[in-house]
């Protein structure tokens, strides 16, 4: 492994026991999990506020920690920037001082420009000589945010940062977010109960639980498996990339080509032949022995039944639509009543608005 | 003012200002190390250490101040020692009287700045750190300012208590006019003295005015630097 982390370190009764690749490539990847299955514990590890007992940290190509050869490059030099969950902002600096922090003790300092540009990109210009304690919630995020990024980290290791905000904050700061994902080159590390936002913002996903990881790979693969979705926590939906054939304005309507069909979905205010990202929640999807007549929604897709998982009253249904994953979440008794088995050709019902309800995904 | 207090006790109070000035700034570098080292870390003899820096709250000054004469007299050995090499001599001198209430109101200061130090957010500190700030840079950029507010209220109370100081000063430098008697010395010295009760009503006046004032400018100040540091 040319770049990844390996960790291994005991608290108490936790055990952590973790592997997987990180800091090769830009991009977000999402540490998912429940609490209490060793998030934070690996954000502090990377960033070195924590000693392992054992584990070899390399992000491009850089060791920064490696316990078998002694080596341990100490917090302050390791240059990964950490957004934290509480932000986590100098009560006595002002933003400005806040902002230029890290920059001004980083070995690459953040230019006039590259600082104008940070601000501009999180929308700080009128903030820089506000004190922490008069800002919002959102407004902190973003300075934190800005913070880490004016250092010029290698690496940036982002640890819940919208879980504290209530769902208006979220979506304030969500667009932040995305552009600065589009718009910087750094691999980054989003740690996140949210399904949302790693829908929103992540390319990889790495599921872990209890101290260990036990799944690792790209989004849509992993939000399609029936072993990481039943019965847990997380609201189940499946992530998908689309490509935008047609905008029905009349309607504000947008027609999605998945998988050689067409998914119709609120408008999405991107242009034709745009490849966009969807979300569909397993609950949202009904499936059908024939096709249905006569009913309100806009999508019935053929689909193959691939793997049926039970739990309690639920059973979640893989379907397979061409190359494309679908999950849907019925119940034991309709699945028992519609006899479906692996193999069985059904129809998925997709309420056109419960795809696009969600921030337009 | 120089009309309401005689030559005599406007010396006595001048003496007692420079005395607990001195005191208080030789003592708030150490104060605020071992304020420092107590609430950021854990060693053996923790406990001990924290005993020996309170101990002036419980020892009789007297005691100090013997204490204080038996090492630092002149034909002490320390006491020796330091007049040989570096001319200091701190019996019969108000830099004695310095020194014995630097000692006894030492815990005042560490007691404040082991208090703002503690309150401070750990997680301030380890964002510092990730943003590339070492240990010294820390204390500059984080620590002390942070522990402003707890300074003030140490260095503010270590006056006060300064001013007050009679037993350690009395026994260590003994009772010198001009050099040695503070305001409290100076109403000692007026209550054994026949027909001074009315020179020592005006110093014990001239104590409380102080006191408040002091009390006062602590609080003011206090609320200033806590709204500069955004707290």
């Amino acid at each position: 492994m040319s770049s990844g982390i390996q960790l291994r370190h005991r608290l108490d009764a936790f055990q952590l026991d973790a592997a997987f690749e990180f800091g090769n490539s830009p991009g977000v990847s999402a540490l998912f999990g429940p609490s209490g299955a060793g998030k934070s514990t690996i954000i502090n590890a990377i960033a070195g506020l924590i000693a392992p007992e054992f584990g070899r940290i390399v992000i491009n190509g850089e060791t920064l920690l490696d316990t078998e050869r002694g080596l341990s490059v100490p917090a302050r030099a390791r240059r990964i920037g950490v957004v934290f969950q509480d932000t986590r902002l100098f009560p006595h600096l002002d933003v400005q001082g806040n902002l230029l922090y890290g920059s001004r003790r980083a070995p690459v300092k953040s230019d006039a420009s590259r600082t104008a540009a940070v601000v501009g990109l999180l929308g700080l210009e009128g903030l820089l000589n506000r004190r922490p304690r008069t800002l919002s919630g959102g407004e902190r995020s973003r300075v934190a945010l800005g913070r880490a990024l004016l250092m010029n980290p290698r690496a940036l290791l982002l640890d819940e940062p919208l879980a504290a905000l209530d769902a208006a904050r979220k979506a304030e700061i969500l667009p932040y977010l995305e552009r600065l994902v589009h718009e910087t080159q750094i691999p980054m590390l989003y740690v996140s109960h949210s399904l949302d936002e790693v829908a929103r913002l992540a390319d990889r996903m790495i599921v872990i639980d209890k101290g260990r990881v036990i799944a690792e790979g790209s989004v849509f693969d992993l939000s399609a498996r029936l072993d990481l979705v039943a019965g847990s926590p997380l609201l189940p939906g499946v992530i998908l990339q689309a490509k935008i054939a047609a905008h029905d304005e009349a309607h504000a309507l947008t027609e999605l080509e998945l998988a050689g069909e067409s998914v119709v979905v609120p408008r999405i205010a991107k242009a034709i032949g745009e490849t966009v990202r969807i979300r569909i929640d397993a609950p949202d999807v009904m499936l059908a022995l024939s096709r249905p007549e006569g009913v309100s929604a806009n999508n019935i897709l053929p689909v193959l039944v691939t793997a049926i998982e039970q739990t309690g009253p639920n059973a979640d249904v893989q379907l397979a639509l061409k190359e494309a994953r679908l999950v849907a979440r019925i119940t034991r008794r309709s699945l028992e009543r519609l006899a479906l088995k692996p193999g069985t050709a059904v129809f998925a019902v997709i309420k056109s608005v419960t795809v696009g309800g969600r921030e337009h995904l | 003012m120089a009309g309401f207090l005689s030559e005599a006790e406007w010396v006595a109070l001048t003496l007692s200002l420079k005395v607990a000035l001195a005191a208080v700034l030789c003592g708030l570098p150490f104060a605020f190390f071992c304020a420092l080292l107590l609430a950021r870390r854990d060693f053996r003899g923790k406990t001990l250490v924290d005993g020996v820096i309170h101990l002036p709250l419980v020892l009789p000054p007297v005691a100090l101040g013997y204490l204080l004469l038996i090492s630092l007299g002149t034909r002490a050995p320390l006491g020796a020692f330091l007049l040989q090499n570096f001319g200091i001599r701190f019996v019969f001198s108000w830099t004695g009287a310095a020194l014995a209430s630097a000692i006894l109101t030492f815990p005042f200061q560490v007691r404040a700045i082991r208090l703002s130090l503690e309150a401070q957010d750990p997680g301030l500190a380890q964002a510092a750190e990730t943003l590339g700030a070492g240990p010294l840079d820390r204390l500059t950029s984080l620590y002390l300012p942070l522990a402003l507010p707890g300074i003030l209220a140490g260095v503010v109370t270590a006056f006060a208590a300064c001013l007050g100081e009679f037993g350690a000063i009395i026994t260590f430098v003994s009772n010198i006019p001009g050099e040695t008697r503070t305001i409290p010395l100076a109403i000692y010295t007026a209550i054994q003295t026949p027909g001074g009760e009315a020179a020592a009503a005006r110093l014990a006046a001239l104590s409380i005015l102080l006191a408040l004032a002091g009390l006062v400018l602590a609080d003011v100040v206090a609320r200033r630097v806590r709204a500069q540091i955004g707290q």
